[in-house]
């Protein structure tokens, strides 16, 4: 993609040093300006989550009966929805660590496996020329909009009963057990985040100086070792950035969870274990506000830590030399 | 609390066979690729031999190889997108043909009900109001901000509360709106903030979930409220990457903030912008969760995943929610030609 | 790979296997169950044995407490056979029942709250009847009012497992005592004490149907209560079944009356406002403003016990109790709205039908009516064990020989309708819309 550069009249650096000043004057001004809207438009963006900050840490009666803000008039503080949350001994609220585990032991290779595959089809899909390829970005780009729902059956079925055509078994079922699990999981969760992870990182390989790959390609170079060498560098912060995006999704998935790992504590991630704490009926909900927050570490410090990343990531697609 | 680590074991454990699979599946790949390439480069080395050897001029021809490299390239993600997605899509439009039960041919029956039973076209519909407004606000304010914040101290922090939502599962953000949204009766205490600020100001509270189309509306902003993040980290990402001479030079020339903005940021993150749009087009098409914890779809407020749903998983009539999901299918044909449009450009570019 | 190969990524790649590493050394021994099988308190079992080591897996939509009452209920009957039965509860239950079923990973046994469920898994050939002795169990200690919400074209497929009576009204006993008011029962009584109420300034009636995802469920059971008070048994039979169309004017006849209640502002909805309002309270804080005295009565099933805020006394002299919701025409007999469970299993092997045997048996029920929260309609269930008086209540009722039983109609009813169109039906009609209109709505979407 081409960036336009205007075209700059001659005589543009004949401005005065008076209007300079001033305009230093004014820039200030606009970032004085500019940090209180911003600094308050995301304090108001985070009005809805601090009520619930604030609400896990109140009794459940009052949770249920007053507002969060009556707090700050009539505080009364509580860890106890943490507690049941954390160490709560009924079989379904305890056992936290446990699914902790499960939750980190689905994401990392869920997230590992597209970023793999598809940067290596992102890559293909750009630089190499093979009939049919725009088709082929064009259908991968498409099927970004088939439902998961709809997938889960047919998959799950994939998994179950293996696959026969012809009355022969070209694969058997995979008849996993408790941990083995996992693997049916990452399955699912690299087929479905496949099709947006080629799209994105696809937007950027392609834009990456094709005097370079040109150059690279005169040197004798195979696709092999310039995908290594060359391409991967320079897009680990798209990698990045697809990777918080992944991480994100599948710590906060419940469907694919639900369906392919099943609900017990050899396999289920925190969000199946949430989605029970609100108990038979629903009535439990106020240890949800505290569960929400429990859940929310992980991903949190995962964006904070990459937000470096991430922002060169997206940088990089957009600025050609 | 109990907490056994020999019983985690097995889940590590578990998790490393994970990583080790991932490493011999990926490392083996790119082995086999550096092994296939100097295969034939030894053999094209021998055909310009050959051809040298013939006297014939050392002509560029079409490397034979490509194709075969784009072939184990693609390998890993073809097949799991044919198990995982193709095949599904291909099923669900044959299932889309069928009775509920998947039993017998039925023709366009699911089709014609989709299209004459009212509660349905309003499903539709409310779904066109979703696509239609979701990323055309998520994404101005998410511009509006990056532009905002760019001058701004503290950005960091700012961006990272704007995109806090992201982070947080639909368990947590159906809570969170529900302490915005609740209604209790007049003269009762309030519980959700936006009646509270009502009442304060002298209001009657309302029940907001309740009226159409108020209520779609409501449950449009807590989706832009979690894409908004997206946007505003991605445009600010492409802002900063306008090249700083370019931006200096045009303050130089004097021009108007108006004028930087449409004549030299939004050219410059043009294809940020694209990608912003269509990404949260397609989660907006796809939006299921929202919906599902807001209203369930009563009051008029239901769309197209959450009644695909519905009509598949929870009434047992697969028919009717598949036709809804090859519905979905064509709605993101547009998408589809404005991505072919886009690539020819490219390409001619 | 070169992701990992980035020092970044490696270094988490090895703290994670460096975490496996130490916990795996932290691991300490798993403690091993004490096979007890030829004790004294094993005797009962012997019929169920020759299955040690097998496993069964159950799948219902019980979670969180009562999934633990469950796992104690069984817990026996595991030591002794050796069976391990492993249950798993989700909240999805029925959407994803259905699709475990067809991805071909169906759980051994499931218990189906809506025999329109079971029904339909019966009629694809997923479910599989019930053994000899499992039926032979059943026909023993349920009557055939039960028996034949489980039998689909005349096979058996599972007996009940628990019970619930949903015709009450829950009331204050201590409020009743300070007013002067009593408990009716005909329903005469019931609308000359709601006007009572009334006047006294309190709205009588306080209901929601707010249930998230299931939202609009506990109109449904006014209306089939209400199905059962004014028209016969066997037309609520047709019904359900369809026989009579669902925009029948005896279906408007008793929405119309379940109107003079739900829909008269006079009536509803106190603590929490008008008529509208009962579409956005959650069904479980909608009997809440009894305590309060903001609302006099709350029809609710035998359920609604484990719904009051803590340290609310549930007992007939206690801070809240239910009534039986009284029948119009007394001489029609005692109808009673209810539900509960189907222990249906999708695989024959002998352990899975040796714990469908041991669930319909007596031990078992008495073992779970101890550990309290339960009713159940077996026969065998001794009313000492049944420590809840609430619950006591339901098990009379339940047993009592005047009670014409009838399950939830919503449940009995195909999906698409029971689960779908009529709770959505429901919150239209609370929301405003006319009872022709939303009947209409509903007739049309039944399955063809």
């Amino acid at each position: 993609m081409t960036t336009t550069t205007p075209a700059m009249p001659a005589g543009a650096q004949a401005t005065t040093k008076r209007s300079t000043a001033a305009g230093r004057v004014r820039t200030r001004l606009n970032s004085r300006t500019a940090t209180v809207v911003s600094i308050i438009v995301a304090l108001l963006w985070t009005v809805p989550t601090f009520g619930l900050l604030v609400s896990s840490f109140r009794p459940e009666d009052q949770i249920k009966t007053t507002g969060w803000w009556t707090f700050f008039s009539d505080p009364q503080f509580t860890v106890e929805n943490y507690q049941e949350v954390l160490f709560g001994t009924s079989s379904s609220s305890g056992q936290l660590a446990s699914y902790f585990i499960n939750s980190l032991a689905i994401t990392i290779p869920s997230v590992l496996f597209p970023l793999a595959f598809a940067s290596l089809a992102a890559y293909a899909l750009a630089w190499i020329n093979f009939r049919g390829r725009d088709w082929m970005y064009i259908a991968i780009f498409a099927l970004q909009i088939v439902p998961l729902q709809m997938a889960l059956v047919p998959l799950l079925k994939f998994f179950s009963t293996g696959v026969t055509l012809g009355g022969v078994t070209l694969m058997p079922a995979w008849d996993l057990v408790d941990e083995q699990k996992f693997a049916q999981v990452w399955f699912a969760h690299t087929c479905f985040a496949l099709p947006f992870a080629v799209f994105l990182l696809h937007n950027f390989i392609s834009q990456l100086p094709k005097d370079l790959m040109e150059a690279a390609r005169v040197d004798g170079a195979t696709h092999p070792k310039i995908f290594r060498t060359i391409v991967l560098p320079l897009i680990t912060p798209a990698l990045a950035a697809f990777g918080i995006f992944q991480f994100l999704w599948v710590w906060n998935d419940l469907l694919v969870a639900l369906i392919f790992a099943g609900g017990g504590n050899e396999t289920a991630p925190l969000t199946v274990r949430l989605a029970e704490m609100a108990g038979s009926r629903g009535n439990e909900w106020q240890r949800l506000t505290a569960g929400a927050f429990v859940s929310m570490v992980v991903p949190l410090i995962v964006f904070l830590s990459l937000q470096r990343y991430f922002v060169r990531g997206l940088l990089a697609g957009s600025v050609k030399g | 609390m109990e907490f056994d680590f020999a019983e985690e074991q097995p889940k590590l454990l578990m998790l490393m066979y994970g990583l080790i699979a991932f490493v011999a599946v990926v490392g083996g790949l790119l082995l086999l690729l550096d092994a296939v390439p100097s295969w034939f480069a030894r053999r094209r080395e021998a055909q310009l031999v050959a051809a040298s050897a013939n006297g014939a001029p050392p002509i560029r021809r079409p490397k034979r190889g490509e194709s075969g490299f784009a072939f184990f390239f693609m390998l890993p993600a073809v097949l799991l997108l044919l198990i995982g997605l193709v095949f599904p899509a291909i099923r669900t439009t044959l299932l889309s043909f069928m009775d509920g039960g998947s039993d017998n041919w039925v023709g366009l029956r699911n089709y014609t009900w989709m299209f004459s039973e009212d509660s349905i076209v309003r499903v539709l519909i409310n779904t066109l109001v979703w696509v239609l407004l979701v990323p055309l606000l998520a994404t101005t304010f998410g511009l509006l901000y990056a532009i905002m914040v760019d001058k701004a101290r503290f950005e960091s922090v700012a961006k990272s509360l704007i995109f806090m939502p992201m982070a947080i599962s639909f368990v947590g953000a159906a809570i969170i709106w529900k302490f915005v949204y609740a209604y209790r009766g007049e003269g009762q205490e309030q519980i959700g903030l936006l009646n509270q600020i009502v009442v304060s100001f002298g209001g009657e509270p309302k029940q907001w979930l309740l009226d159409s189309p108020l209520n779609t509306l409501l449950l449009i902003v807590i989706m832009v409220w979690i894409q908004a993040g997206f946007a505003m980290v991605v445009l600010s990402a492409a802002i900063k990457a306008i090249p700083a001479d370019i931006v200096e030079a045009a303050r130089l020339d004097g021009v108007t903030p108006w004028q930087m903005f449409w004549q030299i940021t939004m050219p410059s993150i043009r294809p940020a912008l694209i990608v912003v749009v269509v990404t949260i087009s397609i989660a907006t098409l796809k939006v299921f969760d929202i919906v599902r914890t807001g209203t369930n779809g009563n009051y008029d407020t239901s769309v197209i995943a959450n009644e695909m749903y519905n009509q598949s998983f929870r009434y047992g009539q697969n028919g009717q929610g598949s036709a809804l999901a090859v519905f979905l299918f064509v709605l993101v044909i547009p998408l589809v030609i404005y991505q072919i449009r886009n690539l020819r450009q490219q390409r001619e570019g | 790979m070169a992701v990992s190969a980035r020092p970044r990524q490696a270094l988490a790649v090895a703290g994670v296997l460096g975490l496996a590493l130490g916990v795996a050394a932290c691991g300490t021994g798993d403690d091993k169950k004490s096979d007890k099988a030829g004790s004294a308190e094993c005797a009962g079992y012997s019929a169920y044995e020759g299955h040690d080591g097998k496993k069964v897996k159950i799948y219902s939509s019980i979670r969180d407490i009562e999934a633990d009452r469950l796992d104690q209920s069984w817990k026996q009957f595991e030591d002794c056979t050796g069976i391990d039965i492993d249950h798993e509860g989700s909240g999805e239950f029925e959407a994803q029942l259905g699709v475990q079923v067809d991805g071909g990973n169906a759980p051994d046994i499931a218990f189906i709250p809506q025999p329109g469920l079971l029904k339909r898994f019966a009629d694809s050939g997923k479910l599989k009847p019930a053994g000899a002795d499992t039926k032979a169990m059943a026909e023993q200690n349920y009557s055939a009012d039960w028996l034949k919400y489980s039998t689909v074209n005349g096979q058996f497929y599972g007996a009940p497992l628990g019970s619930n009576v949903k015709s009450f009204v829950w009331y204050s006993p201590k409020t009743f005592k300070e007013k002067g008011w009593t408990v009716p029962t005909t329903w005469d009584e019931l609308i000359k004490l709601s006007d009572q109420i009334a006047a006294s300034g309190t709205k009588p009636w306080c209901a929601g149907i707010e249930s998230q995802d299931a939202t609009g469920w506990p109109a449904t059971d006014w209306i089939e209560d209400l199905m059962l008070r004014t028209q016969t048994p066997e037309v609520y039979d047709q019904w359900t079944t369809h026989g009579i169309p669902f925009n029948d004017p005896k279906v408007a006849e008793a929405l119309d009356k379940a109107g003079t209640i739900l829909k008269n502002e006079k009536y509803v909805n106190g603590g929490f406002g008008g008529v509208k309002s009962i579409a956005t309270t959650s069904f479980q804080e909608a009997g809440t403003p009894i305590t309060t005295g903001k609302c006099g009565l709350h029809r609710q099933a035998s359920f609604y016990a484990n719904q009051w805020p803590k340290g609310t006394k549930v007992a007939e002299d206690g801070d809240v109790f239910a009534f039986y919701f009284p029948a119009i025409d007394p001489a029609k007999g005692k109808p009673v709205l209810g539900g509960g469970e189907f222990v249906a299993a999708f695989a024959d092997r002998p352990e899975v039908q040796a714990v469908q045997t041991y669930l319909a048996s007596g031990e078992y029920a008495n073992s779970r009516a101890k550990i309290g929260d339960w009713v159940s309609a077996n026969k065998k269930l001794d009313l000492a064990n049944v420590p809840n008086p609430v619950d006591k209540l339901s098990v009379q009722i339940l047993l009592d020989q005047k009670t014409v039983f009838r399950f939830d109609g919503s449940d009995l009813m195909p999906a698409a309708v029971g689960a779908g169109t009529f709770w959505k039906g429901m919150v239209d009609w609370i929301n405003g819309k006319d009872t022709a209109t939303v009947l209409q709505g509903i007739e049309s979407s039944w399955p063809k």
